[in-house]
């Protein structure tokens, strides 16, 4: 029986055909009653569970997923890990989530596949790289590591630009972060599902939840699609649905789901070993593994639930990549696929209580949830574990909206969203 | 590309259009506004699933008007203009 994943057990499994395989996480029924439970078995909720378990020896957690694990925008984001952002709070958080994801192969004996193989912001005009140079400057007195680019460094890490005379956004040069990169995204939320089930989580899929139960004004549980599943501490990761949740719950959010497209081409050989956003373009690629050119863009414009793009978006999105990248103007698009974000006035995410006693909110990461999974797991758990803030959690917290303490990250999405 | 209706010109391509808003999110009046009263006016949206009543703009005529719309299937029920006898 194979339990924990290495070079050796893959050796011993070769010898032996591949029969001791075990499966990575438990399915097990729903308990009545847990001492927690985490709705949203995307990376986030996983996560959550994980850290629960892992920082604070809880592991009579349920994580209640309504389709399957990974399934919503877990599998559908462009795999970007970073931690480019410009005010304090947010490099607190980012940077935790980043420092997270360096180690989390090992942490998790996973293979999450992260390639830190760097990331350029283009600037396109000698104001942008005023902007740039400023971003720059924020990041390192902040402990991120930055570089400001010469268009001979951008010209170094992505030859393949269109650095011709009359290009529409030429380059002046980029904000560079080395330590960036891409992660694999299936990788994350499977090892977080299969550490957590190691750790005693239950993962239940196909559990919808339907409604909440409260009681003496404070939530005691949740009634599903499996039956009625009780615990005096709930945390809620669901993203682009958190709406509908707080709905059921009687408060509402600062929230705006809106559909966020991507797609990749077919594969191809190596040829650009960096991920490149350009603000001009409104475009940021980079190549998977596999071979694929990764594209993403902006949002679609239309307030929606429908987990599809609209063209007019992928449109845009396509004529921006060539503009970039002419030499990609025969390539076949393969897949084209959108998730549904949750977009928060300021473009920063919300972690805390909820107005519902016992009921803890992960979201509003809107675009850029993917990159910051770790965090988001680890500060959810510290709430649903001690019931209060840490210092990196609180600058998030829902009253920022009645105190106009706003984290305003608008730039620190890279699009304009 | 889906065509919006709008109640000046009549279907035209989604890219004319721009969201304003939740519909019925009527700003508060008065000096002793509660901070909460603000902050919903302001930042809370109902974002529901399914049938939402929605501001909109066309931008090419600048007329705001409302727009029933299904944010699922995105099919549109209803378009009125501001201030007739359709809307809040």
């Amino acid at each position: 029986m194979t339990r924990r994943y290495s070079a050796l057990s893959l050796f011993k499994e070769g010898l032996a055909g591949q029969t001791g395989w075990k499966q990575a996480w438990r399915s097990p029924e729903p308990k009545p009653a847990y001492d927690a439970i985490v709705i949203g078995g995307g990376g986030h909720g996983l996560a959550t569970a994980y850290y629960l378990a892992k920082n604070h020896g809880i592991t009579r957690v349920a994580v209640l997923e309504k389709g399957w694990i990974g399934g919503g925008n877990t599998g559908r984001n462009t795999t970007v890990v970073r931690s480019n952002y410009y005010y304090p709070e947010s490099v607190a958080l980012y940077g935790l989530a980043h420092r997270l994801y360096e180690g989390l192969s090992k942490d998790l004996n996973y293979n999450v596949m992260l390639s830190q193989r760097g990331m350029v912001n283009l600037c396109h005009s000698t104001a942008e790289m005023e902007i740039g140079a400023r971003t720059v400057n924020a990041m390192q007195i902040n402990g991120i590591d930055a570089e400001l680019f010469s268009p001979e460094d951008v010209r170094r890490v992505a030859p393949i630009y269109n650095f011709s005379p009359d290009a529409r956004f030429p380059v002046f040069g980029g904000i560079w972060q080395g330590r960036a990169g891409t992660a694999r995204h299936d990788a994350v939320a499977w090892g977080y599902a299969r550490a957590a089930s190691r750790l005693g989580v239950d993962i239940i899929q196909n559990c919808e939840i339907t409604d909440f139960i409260i009681e003496g004004g404070r939530c005691r549980g949740v009634q599903t699609s499996r039956g009625a599943i009780r615990a005096d501490r709930i945390g809620m990761a669901v993203a682009g649905h958190s709406s509908v949740l707080a709905a059921k719950a009687g408060f509402r959010l600062p929230i705006n789901s809106y559909a966020l497209q991507a797609c990749v081409s077919e594969p191809v050989k190596p040829i650009l070993d960096t991920v490149v956003l350009s603000p001009g373009c409104g475009v940021y690629v980079s190549q998977s593994d596999k071979g694929e050119i990764v594209i993403g863009g902006g949002l679609d414009r239309i307030p929606s639930y429908a987990q599809r793009g609209n063209l007019p978006t992928l449109e845009t999105v396509i004529a921006g990549l060539l503009e970039m990248f002419p030499i990609f103007g025969q390539l076949k698009l393969m897949r084209q696929w959108a998730g549904i974000v949750d977009v928060v006035p300021d473009s920063s995410p919300i972690i805390g209580p909820s107005p519902l006693p016992n009921l803890f909110l992960n979201c509003g990461w809107g675009t850029g949830g993917f990159k910051a999974i770790p965090a988001g797991g680890t500060l959810l758990a510290n709430l649903l574990a001690t019931g209060k803030h840490n210092d990196i959690s609180r600058p998030f917290d829902l009253d920022r909206f009645a105190s106009g303490r706003l984290i305003d990250e608008a730039a620190g999405s890279g699009i304009a969203h | 590309m889906q065509l919006f209706p709008c109640p000046f010109c009549g279907p035209r391509d989604e890219t004319e259009f721009h969201y304003g808003g939740d519909a019925g999110n009527v700003r508060p009046d008065g000096a002793d506004v509660p901070i909460d009263r603000w902050a919903g006016y302001l930042y809370l949206r109902g974002n529901p699933k399914g049938t939402a009543r929605e501001i909109w703009v066309h931008m090419n005529c600048g007329e705001f008007f409302v727009m029933e719309r299904d944010t699922i299937t995105h099919k549109v029920l209803s378009s009125a203009a501001l201030g007739g006898e359709h809307t809040a």
